[in-house]
């Protein structure tokens, strides 16, 4: 039972994998902990609960991974997809430690399995978890339990009693009181701010009031805002996040991982005056869908449209909500609300402009367009056989990346660079060390279970001594 | 047909699970929904009762209620199943049974116990219905054995033609053209998973049931019941044939083959159904379909019954407790046969077709790895 009126070892903010990581962590050397999320039992887990696996390195195939993937490799693909914004010190030390995740995870009870249909793009890659996220934070909250963690809901930690970058202990808003919690050492592990989409506006303009947030929507940021303004150090920009393109009928939060539409490749996607704006077949689906969510950011209201002919229905992963259906480009546009004549010219120039080839949904397959901008370079086929499917896009922010810096013991930089004494930080809220901007499937969670281990085991070490 | 209502929300929940499929490794409802873009009243009724119920993929769900999508898998097609039971009944009418089946299988059991009572009351010296017997034919003094086989073997009979003709109703309701391609292996698939109960393995790990914990639990003790009465079974057919074709009458001896296998399969529905209810009492309610827990406790109650009444008349054989003991269990037994399709046991039926269509499906799959 949580016990708010005692000095605590080390007090962990936030329930998410990060989180509870360093919580078992810390329990496990020793200390006293106590866990507050702000979320009830029934939204713990905050976006990791969304999740479905981690991208490790290892030396061979598993009964989980289709074969090997090395640190040097890990380290290349994260160079390519964050074009150098990185911390390389960091980077690397979390790509090593990669090695030694799934492993962990096991001792503490988590179950993986084959890759789930639809994801043979990460395969080899990735280990995912028996039945997703949530049971994987399920087997990470009963394993605290049984170790003696005390977690509490409902408690949203307000404030950091903050000095000199020590922190003494937090103010938490608990079943309508506040209350002064002290602890020897913290762990931040709130997440990022995408559900804070005011601060999303600093970072993206008014736009951002259009943005979908597929996970959480506890997580504000307010713990990294305090950091900052108490004079921590940041890393990465508030308007660097990973967003992928969503259904724009998809809830404003939380709507996890069913409200992609993964058919932007097979299709023409327009923006709100029915026009086109990016080469929707530049490379397979898993390499593309990522740079989706900030390209429809960037259309006039946040709004794209994928459109389809019934050729192309059945070829990708089923949707949650069901295709817009006409029997004609112009029916489809007034369902839309598109401006049907420029719908029509859109679809006859690009009709127009497809050179004919051997289509092939699984690779890159050269069919292409000639004399258009921008091109189509894959997957290019006349949209010619009604009925006609059109899905409307939103972006769909996963989290974002602006945070604190952290040293490798996971302790926040205050100044010019001062570790502080008694706080650290795992998860999103420091993810931007790695992740300067860009993404590769998997690797959040990566980045909160290795520093969650860090950050649980040096708070231990802080606090006991 | 089931009700609109349900259908409408069985395809609204398979529609979102087929967008997400964090659920696929847990059992065969997952990868056979994979097979499908859109769901049919057939597909709906064959994916409900292909579900073991383990609750395995709400605890894990990211869209159980409270969140706004309210994705209850378990509980939608449990209350699917429940009006599929009542759908295929034979005759029709007694479909109706099912909508409140504790209160009709409390009756049944009330109703056959009295008959039999009286009948034994009415007919038979008290004297012997009040002494002790023993040696061949004991039970017979006190109900001779025309009045057991006939009636019993006639029940029984009519249970299994009920049954089936509901198992036939199922199969053209949900067949579709996969389906008929059966083959032997199929159907011996089929057949295995129902035996083992792969489904309730949630794909090593167990089901979460009755709480967040994955465990064999539900499985084990499904087997205890199971095969307790298969057991049971055993043993009453074993000693038709020494009556029959031996002219060994009954009461046995305690290291007898029907002996030895009733009493193991009477312990079965002692620890079975007791270790089944005591899983459900302790269960969260959310994933269940509430009008089911009747009929469950039901049919739980009435094998637990049979199995103690059993078990107490062959500790008591030798007593003047017989002549009771013999007509009380006869009394559940008889309920029990009576209810047979218009109760729980119905689900093992439905369950086993669903598990052969199944397999005959996933050898037809693109899916299969
Ligand atoms: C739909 C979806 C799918 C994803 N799939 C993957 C995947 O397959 N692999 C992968 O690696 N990554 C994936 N991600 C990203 C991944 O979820 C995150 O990188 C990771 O879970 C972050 O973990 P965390 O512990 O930092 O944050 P979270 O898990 O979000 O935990 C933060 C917790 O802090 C709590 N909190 C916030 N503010 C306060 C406060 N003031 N007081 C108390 N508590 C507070 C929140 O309620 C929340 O529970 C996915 C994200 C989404 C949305």
């Amino acid at each position: 039972m949580a016990d708010l009126g005692q000095l605590y070892d080390v007090l962990v903010i936030g329930a998410g994998n990060a989180a509870l990581c360093a919580a078992i962590t810390a329990r496990r050397a020793g200390a006293r902990v106590l866990v507050l999320e702000a979320a009830p039992r029934h939204f713990r887990g905050g976006n990791s609960r969304h999740t479905r696996n981690v991208r490790y390195a290892h030396a061979a195939a598993t009964d989980y991974v289709t074969g090997p993937y090395t640190v040097e490799e890990y380290w290349d693909d994260l160079l390519r997809v964050t074009a150098g914004k990185t911390n390389e010190t960091l980077a690397r030390m979390v790509l090593e430690q990669s090695e030694t995740v799934p492993d962990w995870m096991m001792e503490q009870g988590v179950r993986f399995q084959q890759p789930l249909s639809g994801t043979l793009g990460l395969a080899r890659t990735n280990a995912f978890f028996f039945g997703g996220g949530k049971n994987m934070m399920n087997t990470y909250f009963a394993k605290a339990e049984e170790l003696g963690v005390d977690i509490l809901y409902e408690a949203e930690v307000t404030d950091l009693t903050l000095e000199n970058g020590r922190c003494g202990g937090v103010k938490v808003r608990h079943a309508n009181a506040d209350h002064d919690v002290t602890a020897r050492a913290v762990v931040v592990a709130a997440g990022g701010f995408e559900a804070n989409i005011d601060w999303l506006k600093e970072g993206w303009g008014e736009g951002a009031g259009n943005f979908l947030i597929r996970g959480t929507p506890y997580n504000k940021g307010r713990l990294l805002r305090i950091l900052l303004d108490h004079g921590a150090r940041s890393v990465s920009e508030a308007d660097q996040c990973h967003a992928v393109p969503i259904d724009a009928r998809s809830p404003k939060f939380d709507g996890g991982i069913c409200t992609r539409v993964d058919c932007v490749i097979f299709s023409v996607v327009v923006n709100n005056k029915a026009e086109r704006f990016y080469d929707e077949g530049e490379d397979i689906w898993p390499k593309r869908y990522a740079i989706w969510g900030r390209l429809v950011a960037q259309q006039p209201d946040q709004i794209a449209y994928a459109i389809i002919d019934s050729k192309s229905q059945g070829i990708f992963m089923p949707t949650v909500f069901p295709a817009i259906e006409a029997g004609s480009i112009r029916e489809l546009a007034e369902k839309l609300e598109l401006d049907s004549a420029g719908l029509e010219k859109t679809v006859e120039q690009f009709n127009a402009a497809v050179q004919p080839g051997d289509f092939d949904a699984t690779a890159p397959d050269g069919c292409h367009t000639e004399g258009l901008t921008p091109p189509k370079t894959n997957w290019a086929r006349k949209l010619d056989t009604p009925p006609y499917y059109g899905y409307p896009l939103r972006p769909g922010i996963t989290f974002t990346y602006l945070g604190v810096e952290v040293d490798e013991k996971a302790r926040v930089l205050f100044g010019g660079g001062t570790p502080a004494d008694n706080i650290f930080a795992a998860g999103e809220v420091m993810a931007g060390n790695i992740l300067g901007q860009g993404y590769a499937g998997g690797i959040g969670l990566l980045i909160g279970t290795v520093f969650g281990r860090i950050a649980g085991e040096e708070a231990a070490r802080r606090a006991v001594n | 047909m089931p009700s609109t209502e349900l259908l409408k929300e069985a395809d609204r929940l398979m529609t979102i699970c087929n967008a997400c499929r964090y659920c696929e490794a847990f059992c065969a409802v997952f990868p056979a929904m994979e097979e499908r873009r859109t769901f049919s009243s057939g597909d709906l009724t064959y994916l409900a009762n292909l579900c073991h119920g383990c609750q395995g993929c709400y605890t894990v769900c990211q869209y159980a209620p409270p969140h706004e999508f309210g994705v209850n898998v378990p509980k939608t097609f449990a209350a699917l199943r429940s009006e599929t039971y009542a759908d295929f009944a034979w005759p029709g009418f007694l479909g109706r049974l099912f909508k409140w089946n504790g209160v009709a299988v409390s009756l049944a059991v009330a109703l056959t116990l009295t008959l039999v009572l009286l009948l034994v009351f009415g007919l038979q010296d008290l004297e012997i219905m009040f002494g002790s017997h023993s040696g061949a034919g004991a039970f017979y003094r006190v109900i001779p054995y025309e009045a057991m086989v006939w009636p019993f073997g006639l029940v029984f009979l009519y249970a299994l033609a009920a049954m089936g003709v509901g198992g036939f109703r199922y199969w053209r309701s949900t067949a579709r053209n996969g389906f008929r391609r059966l083959t032997a292996a199929a159907i011996l698939g089929g057949i295995l998973d129902t035996l083992t109960l792969k489904n309730l393995g949630g794909g090593g790990g167990g089901c979460p049931y009755p709480n967040e914990t994955f465990s064999f639990a539900r499985r084990i003790f499904h087997h205890f019941t199971f095969y307790g009465f298969m057991l049971c079974f055993a043993a009453t057919s074993v000693a038709t044939v020494y009556d029959h074709w031996f002219g060994w009458i009954a009461p046995y001896a305690f290291t007898s083959v029907p002996v030895v296998l009733g009493s193991l399969g009477g312990i079965g529905l002692l620890v079975g159904p007791a270790g089944l209810a005591w899983l459900k009492m302790r269960a969260d309610p959310a994933p269940r379909a509430g009008a089911l827990t009747g009929m469950d406790v039901a049919f739980l109650l009435l094998l637990f019954m049979v199995g103690a009444t059993g078990l107490a008349l062959l500790t008591l054989r030798e007593s003047a407790a017989m002549g009771s003991l013999l007509a009380i269990h006869l009394g559940f037994v008889l309920a029990l046969f009576a209810t047979l399709p218009y109760g729980k046991m119905v689900h093992g039926i439905y369950r086993m077709l669903a598990l052969v269509q199944n397999a005959a499906e996933q050898k037809q799959s693109i899916y299969r790895n």
